[in-house]
């Protein structure tokens, strides 16, 4: 392998808070957490609810959301990235709430805008886990 | 009060080790202060090692009585300036040497070609999995200001244009030659819509002040400048999704906080020493730290309004944006408010300046704090 050539991408390293989440993606279901207590949803995973400290659950989300804001990268030495320069990187608001690190993918960068709808498709990096990414509703 | 004040040599410093910087700017501090270093009981510092403050007082020979080593990324050093006044007002210590030291720039030459850094555990790698880049996290919130306010990538440049001004003037700076607005948004993109000279250099550097109490400052050999307030907030870590607004940093709170406690308010100001990290850091905590309002800070940059001329003279030095960037700045924003303060900062000086504040901004915008310096008591 020569030092220029593409890496794979890199993938989750599962734990207890996010095991239940990764499992779905490769099912492609999209999982949320809700807390049972103050009916929040969040996003990253945690032990606990980040609004009240109260117990959570997972239940089937939308995989629905519009792009908050978006940047397009054209410079990433990384060779798990580099050879996809250049790409988008985007903040998605999902329908329920939590706001969630991307990327746009399946139209070219400068179809994208702030406020574009957007649904989620996955993209497998392990055999554990599979990326969730967005794509433009109306490309 | 600020005793004493120093920066190493910058900005390549391929002979020196991280805590040589470390102890060639704490050297350089204390002689400015007129004080030697067993006249130190509190050390503070911040680093990206485990025990950093006890290694480096291990390595300067050190064993103060008060020790902190808060990391809030480049907010550290404000966050630490405040930590220690406190410390000393309640008697902890006398004497608190803060230093600052990194070789980011020698150490990254010798990384080259070790491939992409390995993925973490834990929160961070809900950011991570998607190439966004340290870059990218103030691209995606250049991004939204420019939406949301109509702020323009050419507003931002005139950020760029006014560091590298003062750079001009600072022999040390690592890049000195004048640009205009039109050389920064022609440069070549890197997380769009920021372009490289909206991008702060790669340097090593470091720097160090010493903070006392009031009786000790009298008899010292610098006038001693006095900390009138101090604040420090965040908003998140590494995890720019977990930000409520992009176009609201940490400052918003640190500002007003470390303002209310000074007794002045932005107006006041004669000259801010703020991170500028990129060109939409110092945007935003313009209109955070209340100099402008909420999305107003691009056409408040515009006609020279940071330069050392203008009406809020800002990073003197020529900034993180030119003069030096060693990855946590916030102690070179001190030295320069101070430098000021004391009516040292040369051909930037700016006239009769007697409240100087000093903005730190780490993480990915994720933590705020603000010091509000005087050359008079509150």
């Amino acid at each position: 392998m020569s030092p220029s050539d593409p890496k794979p991408r890199p993938a989750p390293v599962l734990d207890s808070d996010s095991e239940e989440f990764w499992k779905a993606t490769t099912e492609g279901r999209f999982v949320l957490q809700r807390c049972q207590d103050c009916d929040r949803f969040q996003y990253y995973p945690r032990a606990r609810c980040a609004h009240c400290l109260g117990p959570v659950e997972w239940v089937e989300a939308s995989g629905r959301g519009t792009v908050y804001s978006f940047t397009v990268i054209h410079q990433n030495f990384s060779r798990a990235f580099r050879h996809l320069i250049p790409y988008v990187v985007a903040l998605v608001d999902l329908e329920e709430g939590p706001r969630l690190m991307t990327n746009v993918v399946g139209c070219e960068p400068g179809e994208v805008s702030i406020g574009a709808s957007v649904h989620v498709r996955f993209e497998p990096v392990s055999d554990e886990a599979a990326l969730p990414m967005f794509e433009l509703d109306q490309p | 009060m600020i005793a004493g004040v120093a920066t190493s040599d910058y900005p390549e410093l391929p002979e020196l080790t991280e805590h040589g910087v470390h102890a060639q700017a704490a050297e350089r501090a204390l002689a400015d202060a007129g004080l030697a270093l067993s006249d130190v009981d509190g050390y503070a510092t911040a680093g990206n090692h485990p025990m950093y403050a006890a290694t480096m007082c291990e390595y300067l020979g050190i064993s103060p009585r008060w020790l902190d080593e808060t990391h809030t990324g480049g907010s550290s050093f404000e966050v630490l300036v405040e930590h220690a006044s406190r410390a000393i007002e309640a008697g902890a210590c006398e004497v608190v040497l803060i230093t600052y030291g990194s070789i980011q720039l020698s150490a990254m030459g010798r990384k080259l070609g070790t491939g992409g850094r390995a993925m973490p555990g834990g929160p961070a790698q809900y950011d991570n999995l998607w190439g966004n880049t340290l870059v990218g996290n103030y691209a995606l919130a250049a991004h939204r200001h420019m939406h949301q306010f109509g702020t323009t990538p050419e507003q931002l440049a005139e950020v760029a244009v006014a560091m590298r001004h003062h750079a001009g003037s600072n022999p040390s700076a690592q890049y000195r030659d004048p640009i205009t607005v039109d050389d920064v948004v022609g440069s070549r993109l890197i997380a769009e819509p920021l372009h490289m000279l909206d991008c702060c250099v790669i340097s090593d550097g470091g720097a160090a002040c010493v903070v006392t109490t009031e009786e000790r400052a009298q008899d010292l050999r610098q006038r001693p400048i006095h900390v009138l307030g101090a604040g420090h907030a965040m908003t998140h870590a590494m995890s720019i999704s977990q930000m409520d607004d992009l176009t609201v940093t940490a400052g918003a709170q640190s500002g007003p906080r470390a303002f209310a406690a000074a007794g002045i308010g932005p107006a006041d100001v004669d000259t801010l020493q703020t991170y500028d990290s990129f060109t939409i850091t110092v945007g935003l905590s313009l209109e955070d730290l209340g100099f402008c309002g909420k999305g107003e800070g691009g056409a408040f940059v515009e006609g020279g309004t940071l330069r050392h001329d203008g009406a809020l003279p800002t990073n003197t030095d020529g900034g993180g944006l030119s003069a030096c960037h060693p990855g946590m700045r916030g102690m070179f924003l001190i030295v320069e408010a101070v430098r000021q303060l004391r009516g040292e900062a040369g051909e930037t000086q700016v006239d009769g300046a007697e409240i100087a504040v000093a903005h730190g901004v780490g993480g990915m915008l994720s933590t705020g704090a603000t010091v509000v310096f005087g050359t008079e008591p509150r």
